[in-house]
């Protein structure tokens, strides 16, 4: 069992931001604040980022993270948070593949 | 986000303790409440919901909106006896999403032959709850008829103010248990918050249909859990 909560530990986003930061890394986090229909990861999840592109986590399970990463860099460069939305209608979620109908609303903010 | 609410945020999560991340989406300004921290308003109302529930969202409150994201620990389900009960309950309580363990100092009934996969302890309650304490996240259910086997855990559960406390036994074996445990030294109105007899009342009438009951109560404890109720009865 202590295994186990290590793994789930150590692949946890928060945790994961928290080391980075700790490195010296610039560190971005998404997280989903809303969803419609059938998203595919619940309100609450992460996804950190860091300045390099490197990231943990997920807000999508795979769709949309390509460009929540591209939108990081930005947020990161500019320090103000924005709020990103997905969804069928969307092109870019289309061409990723965010095809199961739903929407999601992902907060990206800088840590620090 | 505030590099010190991370750190609070994520020292909480280590320590099994449910926090709420509140982040103000106008402003972008963060702030990290424990469970019991008061919050005033509107706020506190959600906040109180979110801690219950579970349920992360955004809310409406003095004109803002905030979004809630809630941390509880991972809901941990102890089971004294591997008993015939228990070999029903661990399969259901790990589709309903508990992490379960299994402890029975009777090594004929606790091996993996009868429960495989499961997280198993061949040791007394006390041992077993030395290197796992129990925590306010955390169901026992004493199953075993053995008041040597059976007390120390709900003594340690009362003690740790488990979510939910279910002992096996009649309505007789309870009283008898009350009688032991008031003689023990522990308040009669602590031992009101032990389950007994066990579980929700749907007539259950076969070891399957016991942990159904079981896993039933302790769901319903975990999602009706007041948190002033808790301090209350400590």
């Amino acid at each position: 069992m202590s295994e186990q909560n290590q793994t789930s530990e150590m692949r946890d986003p928060l945790m994961i931001a928290e080391d980075w930061m700790q490195a010296g890394r610039d560190v971005a986090i998404a997280t989903v604040v809303e969803t419609w229909g059938s998203a595919p990861r619940p309100v609450g999840s992460h996804l950190v980022i860091d300045a390099d592109g490197n990231f943990e986590g997920s807000v999508s399970g795979g769709c949309v993270e390509g460009a929540v990463v591209a939108e990081a860099a930005d947020v990161l460069a500019e320090g103000e948070p924005r709020m990103l939305e997905f969804g069928v209608a969307d092109e870019t979620a289309w061409e990723v593949g965010l095809s199961c109908g739903g929407r999601i609303k992902v907060y990206v903010e800088r840590l620090g | 986000m505030d590099p010190h609410s991370l750190k609070k945020l994520n020292a909480l999560r280590r320590e099994r303790r449910a926090a709420i991340l509140l982040t103000d989406l106008e402003d972008g300004r963060d702030r990290v409440i424990g469970e019991g921290d008061p919050v005033a308003g509107a706020l506190g109302e959600a906040v109180s919901r979110g801690f219950r529930s579970g349920k992360s969202g955004v809310v409406e409150a003095e004109g803002r909106n905030f979004f809630l994201n809630v941390h509880l620990p991972a809901p941990r389900l102890v089971v004294i006896g591997a008993v015939h009960i228990s070999q029903a309950l661990a399969p259901m309580a790990k589709i309903a999403g508990f992490d379960l363990t299994i402890i029975d100092p009777r090594t004929a009934f606790a091996t993996p032959e009868r429960f495989p996969g499961v997280p198993l302890h061949a040791e007394w309650p006390d041992e077993a709850l030395a290197h796992q304490p129990l925590d306010a996240y955390t169901a026992v259910t004493a199953l075993t008829h053995d008041p040597k086997i059976d007390d120390p855990a709900l003594c340690a559960a009362l003690e740790a103010k488990c979510f939910y406390i279910g002992a096996l036994g009649s309505r007789k074996t309870h009283a008898k248990r009350i009688n032991r445990l008031t003689e023990a030294g522990l308040a009669l109105a602590a031992l009101e918050r032990i389950d007994a007899p066990i579980g929700l009342d749907i007539g259950a009438a076969t070891p399957a249909e016991i942990a159904v009951a079981v896993l039933g109560a302790v769901i319903k404890a975990l999602r009706t859990r007041g948190l002033g109720d808790r301090s209350a009865v400590a």
